[in-house]
């Protein structure tokens, strides 16, 4: 048997804090294999990125090592003195982090940045080092990279800038990778090849990989063997097949039961097939212009530019009904709710609510906005930090003027906490004394405040842990069925739109390809970019 | 790029072409130039005589065409006090602003710069809190005691510096220096230290925060992950993206130690052009005050058309963003 490559001991990582101490890794073993992929997945605050941290020695302050041993390759490196320790880091590991758009530089092109990491670690002259950034990025998978390695990072696509990352974090031919959530925000299609390159790069190198995410499909897709983690421990070890069907502890077994397949065909309620449309779209159609400025144009000849962002857009929503609709980053499917709930114009078309058409303007308005509802992607972002609780549930009845007074709007917002499973007294409480889920209970009580028969719902849980999301998810059901809601239902998680929705639309490029019935959809799908879509999700039911 | 200056020099234009509206009203509606320039006891065909030979009987745009097209050629009329050209008066008076405005310019920045870096990349040491300390008293007392507190303990008690005047000037002909004396360059320290400590302060303080901020920046942590030296992630990677936001702030500010040396230029009686304002304000000096307000305006102007071109110099982002290709 071979040497593993990484071996952690009883490592614990401390943050002294006003409050007391806060131990965010509490005793965590494990060894990684040469050419292993291991899992580590937990939902945040686990401290599986943590562990990745320490590893590489870029804990933040005041956190810090507080016992335990870390090896690689039988050295002890988690007591090397900070020069030794970042000779180590680039050389012999490397390090890949989540958000693609923000861990490059943007003032340097990716050739310099690249060069600069070959000739730190690498005894090349300049020209050696530029040619071999351009055979890591032909390996990472970027067309023409010996033009495209004088780019800036913004002339890249998220997808394609994490593959310059991954470039990176090999330029030295590291013994262990330690990719830390990366493929968590880009697209299901991208995701897939990125594991894909990811893959293969360790397999071709014989590197060992350390994966944290909290995509459980991610894991199911790629790793060998997993470590669940919770609070700072290791809750449970194996290899993947075995955690995902055989789970043992009880946080596993919550876990794996909260993550929506998209196999999952277990239907709720059924909407008679006959029920009138609440919701009409009817050719839908928005154009962005981005023509340069007309100096420009007149200097250089350039042309207009114009983005067809939707195109002819037309669907029903039945009353009483989820409609999801889903595509990729840039399909048009955000745009389309802005105009569903009257935020942007469109161009061209109509949506019309039991016949009335939102944009009609004139009297009418007021009433028509009271019926359309919006809940955000990001609680974080769509709560008024300096407001408390109380009063952002109860801006939209004071704005469109539904209760008489402070009491009865009191009286409203405390009934409204109560339906979202929170406690009324927390509407004297700001927004920061709430973690995400509970944010988003507090965002869908501000959607409610004004009795709406209708709420688009933009990304409402791609914030949010699994075990979280499972239980808005769970609130946003039953609060249809109490009131009889209709959501417009959007995400690039096509497990969560299987779960929710009665009928789906697929978008991709602003138009919408397919729509029909979700599990006819899901199990047979007719158009080519659905087909593709769903071949690229990683599943958890997709593990061997 | 090109299209992108002719943008912003039409923007210029149009600022320069408002800041001479007001000017030229200061000059039509401050004060009545006719009884300024005549005496008390002149007869009232006199005053008439003036006003139809000065051209002050036509009507307003006639006017104020006339002042542009004055302005244009650099004639702003002449001084009511000191009865020569006010661009000549402003010529002659400009050496020492601009010397002491640069001189200054270059003290805030060369230690603002440096003390910010090092403040942001030794949040912890001793040095950073009494760095921090001090810069408090830089921005809060006005520019007038530092002046006097200077001149009270270097000029009047240890009696290294002079206290005021420009010392020596050697005249290279259409430009008086006191740099090449050894009087001159004495001179200018106190004044160019009062001048700079305000911006020297907000330009630490500034970089510093802005450094901070990068600094938490996901890719200086990866750079770190990639194993980069210090030196290359704190001066290559941190520096040039700390840079993007203080060069306007930096810009705009040194515009004003060449608009507001005013107090400084009072304090030490130096030649400049601030204390010729100050002088013509006591006495309702119009044209030099006019004149004045458009030099300022075009100084900023001129300055913010630089920043512009520099930010376009250092951030790729917004080069291609105006050539309108997104890929």
């Amino acid at each position: 048997m071979s040497e593993p490559i990484v071996s952690v001991r009883n490592l614990v990582v401390e943050f002294p804090l006003r409050r007391g101490l806060f131990t965010a890794v509490n005793g965590v073993s494990f060894d990684i294999m040469p050419g292993e992929i291991l899992g580590v997945v937990g939902e945040s605050g686990a401290g599986k990125s943590m562990t990745g941290s320490a590893i590489i020695g870029l804990i933040d302050r005041p956190g810090r090592i507080a016992s335990g041993e870390v090896y690689l390759s039988g050295q002890r490196i988690d007591n090397l003195p900070p020069d030794e320790m970042a000779k180590l880091r680039g050389k012999r590991i490397g390090m890949v982090f989540q958000d693609p758009l923000t861990s490059l530089n943007p003032l340097y092109t990716i050739g310099e940045q690249l060069i600069e990491t070959i000739r730190r670690h690498l005894p090349m002259n300049e020209a050696q080092a530029r040619q071999r950034a351009i055979d890591l990025l032909a390996e990472a998978g970027i067309p023409s990279p010996e033009t495209r390695i004088d780019s800036y990072p913004h002339q890249f696509s998220g997808g394609m800038r994490q593959r310059v990352v991954i470039a990176l974090a090999l330029s030295a031919e590291p013994d262990l990778i330690i990719a830390d959530e990366p493929t968590s925000a880009l697209d299901v299609s991208v995701q897939a090849q990125i594991i894909r390159v990811l893959k293969q790069l360790c397999e071709s190198r014989g590197a060992a990989v350390m994966l944290v995410t909290h995509d459980m499909g991610v894991i199911a897709e790629t790793a060998t063997r997993m470590i669940v983690m919770n609070k700072g421990k290791i809750v449970e070890t194996g290899s993947v097949g075995d955690i995902i069907k055989r789970p043992q502890e009880e946080y596993t077994i919550n876990l794996i039961n909260s993550i929506p397949s998209i196999k999952d065909e277990t239907r709720r309620h059924d909407v008679p097939p006959a029920a009138t449309p609440l919701v009409q779209v009817k050719n839908l159609t928005r154009d962005f212009d981005l023509s340069p400025g007309m100096l420009d144009r007149m200097l250089k000849g350039s042309k207009r530019t114009v983005v067809k962002a939707v195109q002819d857009v037309s669907f029903n929503i039945r009353k009483g009904s989820t409609y999801g609709l889903v595509g990729e980053s840039g399909s048009g499917k955000s745009t389309c709710a802005r105009m569903l709930v009257g935020l942007i114009k469109p161009t061209n078309g109509q949506v019309l609510l039991e016949g009335d058409d939102i944009w009609a303007g004139g009297s009418g308005t007021q009433q028509r906005r009271q019926r359309v509802q919006m809940i955000f992607q990001d609680p974080y972002a769509s709560l008024n930090p300096r407001w408390r609780v109380g009063d952002i549930i109860a801006e939209p009845m004071r704005a469109l003027k539904l209760v008489a007074n402070k009491r009865e709007a009191e009286e409203r917002v405390a009934d409204l906490l109560e339906k979202v499973r929170l406690d009324p007294i927390s509407m004297r409480k700001f927004p920061h004394e709430f973690s995400g889920g509970q944010r988003q209970r507090i965002a869908i009580a501000r959607a409610l405040s004004s009795q709406p028969e209708f709420i688009v719902c933009d990304e409402p849980t791609s914030a949010l842990d699994v075990s979280v999301q499972a239980q808005v998810l769970d609130l946003m059901r039953s609060l249809q069925d109490e009131y009889g809601l209709t959501y417009l239902l959007i995400s690039h998680n096509l497990a969560v739109v299987r779960q929710m929705a009665d009928d789906v639309g697929v978008m991709s490029k602003g138009v919408l390809v397919e729509q029909g019935q979700v599990d006819d959809i899901f199990d047979n799908p007719q158009a080519e970019y659905t087909q593709m879509l769903l071949n690229a999700v990683p599943d958890i039911s997709k593990v061997n | 790029m090109l299209a992108f200056i002719l943008r912003r020099l039409a923007q210029s234009i149009v600022v320069m072409g408002v800041v001479a509206l007001i000017s030229f009203m200061l000059f039509r509606y401050v004060g009545d130039p006719v009884a300024s320039l005549l005496g008390q006891d002149s007869r009232l065909e006199d005053f008439e005589d003036l006003r139809q030979r000065l051209g002050l009987n036509d009507p307003f745009y006639v006017q104020f065409g006339r002042f542009v097209g004055n302005a244009l050629q650099g004639e702003f009329g002449i001084s009511y006090r000191l009865q020569t050209p006010v661009t000549e008066l402003i010529m002659s008076r400009l050496p020492a602003t601009i010397e002491l405005a640069f001189a200054s310019a270059l003290i805030a920045l060369v230690f603002g710069l440096s003390l910010g870096v090092f403040t942001a990349l030794k949040p912890r040491s001793f040095l950073t809190g009494v760095v921090m300390t001090l810069s408090l008293v830089g921005v809060s007392l006005p520019t007038f005691l530092i002046g006097i507190g200077l001149i009270y303990v270097f000029a009047v008690e240890l009696q290294w510096l002079p206290s005021f005047g420009r010392g020596q000037v050697v005249d290279l002909g259409w430009w008086k220096t006191g740099l090449l004396t050894e009087s001159g360059l004495r001179s200018l320290i106190l004044p160019a230290i009062t001048l700079s400590l305000f911006q020297l302060t907000l330009i630490m303080r500034l970089v510093r925060a802005e450094m901070l901020e990068v600094l938490r920046q996901d890719y200086i942590k990866f750079a770190r992950a990639r194993g980069l030296s210090n030196r290359a992630i704190n001066f290559g990677h941190a520096l040039k993206n700390t840079m993007v936001p203080v060069i306007t702030i930096t810009g705009l500010q040194l515009g004003s130690v060449i608009a507001f040396s005013i107090v400084t230029e009072t304090v030490f009686q130096w030649p400049g052009v601030g204390s010729l304002f100050i002088n013509s304000v006591q006495v309702v000096d119009v044209p030099v005050m006019a004149a004045y307000l458009m030099f300022i305006a075009f100084v900023f102007v001129v300055i913010n058309l630089i920043v512009d071109i520099l930010y376009y110099a250092v951030d790729p982002r917004l080069r291609i963003n105006a050539s309108g290709s997104g890929k």
